[in-house]
């Protein structure tokens, strides 16, 4: 079952504006992240789609059938909770199997759906207990149980995962992802996590401000982000901004003070240009002092790759990964470069279009 | 670093025998009313509280001389009567303020609240004349009908409804659970501890109904304990002691009941698990 949104707003009341004009479609079968800032109203769209907070303008369709109207059950869709919203006085059974029995239906259905649902998600032997003898993780999986046992084939999260910790988000990532797959849910997934945006989407839709800033696959975003926010959003760590200017002899090139020099194919169209670096593409040298135009302010091994924070000498502060471990000092002289991979954002922080290749050196 | 060490003998002795002198000014009356129960009252009456002719034999004339059985009956009907009703009316509304958006909810909820500030003593001269225009003196009625419902159970419960995860709500709505369903279904099991709370309140508070019944009952058929106990003191030009005590021992045993029931169920963390 697909859901159509077509230029939804909300509004609290006439001076708070929540969301703006979102317009966005969600195939059948989809895994699909809205993801943002806290505050951002991702929850409140959720909420909108499955009926349980009222829109103000625009029109919410599943399978083209418009539901504006439709109370939340006649929507057939399932809803996972941040915090699962379990019903403390029943058994993790019964939980499970409120849903199909506030729906009327058959007993020996019931009982069908409720063990073959328990057992994906391997709660088979905890039936009997009660949510407070559970943990976290086991929790969670109860509240995926009853998404499970439901015969709706629309599923909405609600940033699932946040009361987990590292460890067992990374596994319930899998089994959520694993479950969606293995049932051909249509899937709606809020988060605030771009990990987990990236690892599970089909598309991504970015949620600041009001506003959807773009809708896209994972890679379609981390790669060709529309403008500021959304690179600065994807990618740990944050990818670099640098305020750069065309420079006054050649058209060509744009600086960053007089540290970076930026050499393009093309002409630049502006006066004033954001560009942005990944920090993994960007190449650090130890150098003499003369030559060098940033220095280190301090270093963080990883294991497998370090992070350098350095301030370029205009005082513009950069981060850097570079793989494995290398030895800077504080304060050491560093020549920074890039060669590839730039991206390119007017002064409104929207992305320009301008190729990717060029060269930066110092 | 201080290590901590045990307080000094003499501040333990001291600390226990603060706390025993306590306890013994408090327990003293009811411990002195259960002793007189079993004395026979001319020994009370000559002030030989150390007697050692102990019997039960003031219990077993309170049973059979005395309309006790059925003072306990008639408090029993109205205490149950009235609890049942406070519970239902009060979650009820209580769900009413909580879940249904409607307007003046607030206003509403500030009158209610304000009701409470008025005593009871108050309202009696009102109460007695509408209840005497329908006709209602000396009977079970009289005693129910003005305690059908208590501002205090209402706030109490919006309180413990307020408490509950609004996911509970939306999952019950994404379920399709109409109103009257999520209220039995969610909403009381799952404050079953305030409702335990209102319920015993509710019933002590009828079971020690005094001034209401003493203007509203005129005969042993439907007069309450807490007012057959005093009928028993004055009723007889010579007061049997002994007896009243046994008769109050009694009267005070389902007060006991209740609250141990109660501090059986009040057990915290019952609720856990619901979110998070």
């Amino acid at each position: 079952m697909s859901i159509t949104l077509r230029n939804v707003r909300k509004d609290y009341d006439a001076q708070t504006e929540v969301l703006k004009d979102i317009s966005v479609k969600v195939e059948t079968g989809e895994f699909f992240v809205i993801v943002g800032p806290s505050g951002c109203g991702k929850s409140t769209l959720l909420r909108m789609i499955a009926g349980l907070t009222p829109i103000t303008a625009g029109e919410v369709s599943i399978d083209e059938t418009v539901v504006n109207d439709l109370p939340p059950k006649a929507r057939k869709l399932t809803m996972v909770f941040q915090n699962y919203a379990l019903f403390p006085f029943m058994n993790v059974w019964d939980n499970v199997a409120f849903g199909l029995k506030a729906r009327k239906m058959d007993q020996a259905d019931v009982k069908q759906r409720v063990d073959e649902a328990l057992k994906m998600v391997n709660l088979t032997e905890l039936a009997k207990r009660k949510p407070r003898e559970l943990s976290g993780g086991q929790r969670q999986r109860v509240a995926l149980a009853r998404a499970v046992a439901s015969d709706a084939k629309i599923c909405l999260m609600d940033e699932p995962l946040s009361n987990l910790d590292a460890q067992l988000r990374i596994k319930m990532r899998q089994e959520i992802y694993a479950l969606q797959r293995k049932l051909g849910l249509t899937l709606v997934y809020v988060t605030h996590d771009q990990v987990e945006a990236m690892t599970m989407a089909d598309h991504i839709m970015v949620l600041n401000d009001k506003h959807v800033q773009q809708i896209g696959t994972p890679s379609d975003i981390y790669q060709n982000p529309a403008n500021d926010f959304v690179a600065k959003f994807f990618g740990t760590p944050q990818i670099n901004i640098l305020n750069a200017h065309r420079s006054q002899t050649d058209n060509h090139v744009l600086n960053v003070s007089s540290d970076l020099e930026i050499a393009l194919d093309e002409e630049v169209p502006a006066e004033n240009v954001k560009i942005g670096i990944r920090p993994d593409d960007m190449k650090v040298e130890a150098t003499e002092s003369v030559e060098a135009n940033a220095t280190v302010k301090n270093t963080e091994f990883l294991g497998d790759e370090t992070i350098i924070y350095a301030t370029l000498n205009s005082g513009e502060d950069i981060h850097v990964v570079v793989p494995g471990q290398v030895n800077y000092r504080i304060f050491q002289p560093i020549k920074v470069s890039a060669d590839s991979n730039l991206m390119f954002f007017d002064t409104e922080g929207n992305r320009m279009n301008i190729s990717k290749e060029a060269y930066v050196h110092a | 670093m201080d290590i901590i060490t045990k307080p000094k003998l003499s501040r333990r002795i001291w600390d226990y025998a603060l706390l025993t002198i306590l306890a013994v000014v408090v327990l003293a009356p009811f411990l002195i009313g259960l002793w007189t129960s079993f004395l026979p009252t001319m020994q009370i009456a000559k002030g030989n509280f150390l007697s050692t002719q102990v019997s039960f034999q003031n219990y077993i004339d309170a049973f059979t001389q005395t309309p006790i059985l059925r003072y306990l009956g008639n408090s029993l009907v109205i205490s149950t009567a009235t609890m049942i009703a406070q519970l239902i009316f009060c979650s009820m509304s209580a769900y009413a303020f909580v879940f249904l958006k409607f307007k003046g909810r607030k206003f509403l909820f500030g009158l209610f609240l304000a009701t409470m500030m008025l005593p009871f003593e108050a309202e009696i001269i009102p109460n007695f004349q509408t209840v005497k225009a329908l006709g209602l003196l000396n009977t079970y009625s009289v005693m129910v009908i003005p305690f059908l419902t208590s501002a205090f159970g209402v706030f109490m419960l919006r309180q413990s409804f307020m408490q509950m995860p609004i996911e509970l709500k939306e999952a019950a709505d994404i379920e399709g659970l109409g109103h009257f369903q999520f209220y039995w279904k969610m909403v009381l099991p799952y404050n079953r501890i305030p409702l335990m709370t209102l319920g015993a309140y509710s019933f002590l508070g009828a079971w020690n109904q005094y001034l209401w019944p003493m203007l509203t009952t005129f005969s042993n058929d439907f007069r309450p304990v807490q007012n057959g106990l005093r009928q028993l003191q004055s009723e007889e030009t010579f007061n049997d002691w002994g007896m009243i005590q046994a008769t109050a021992a009694i009267v005070v045993i389902p007060t006991l009941i209740v609250l141990f029931i109660g501090q059986h169920y009040f057990k915290s963390g019952v609720n856990e698990g619901a979110v998070k």
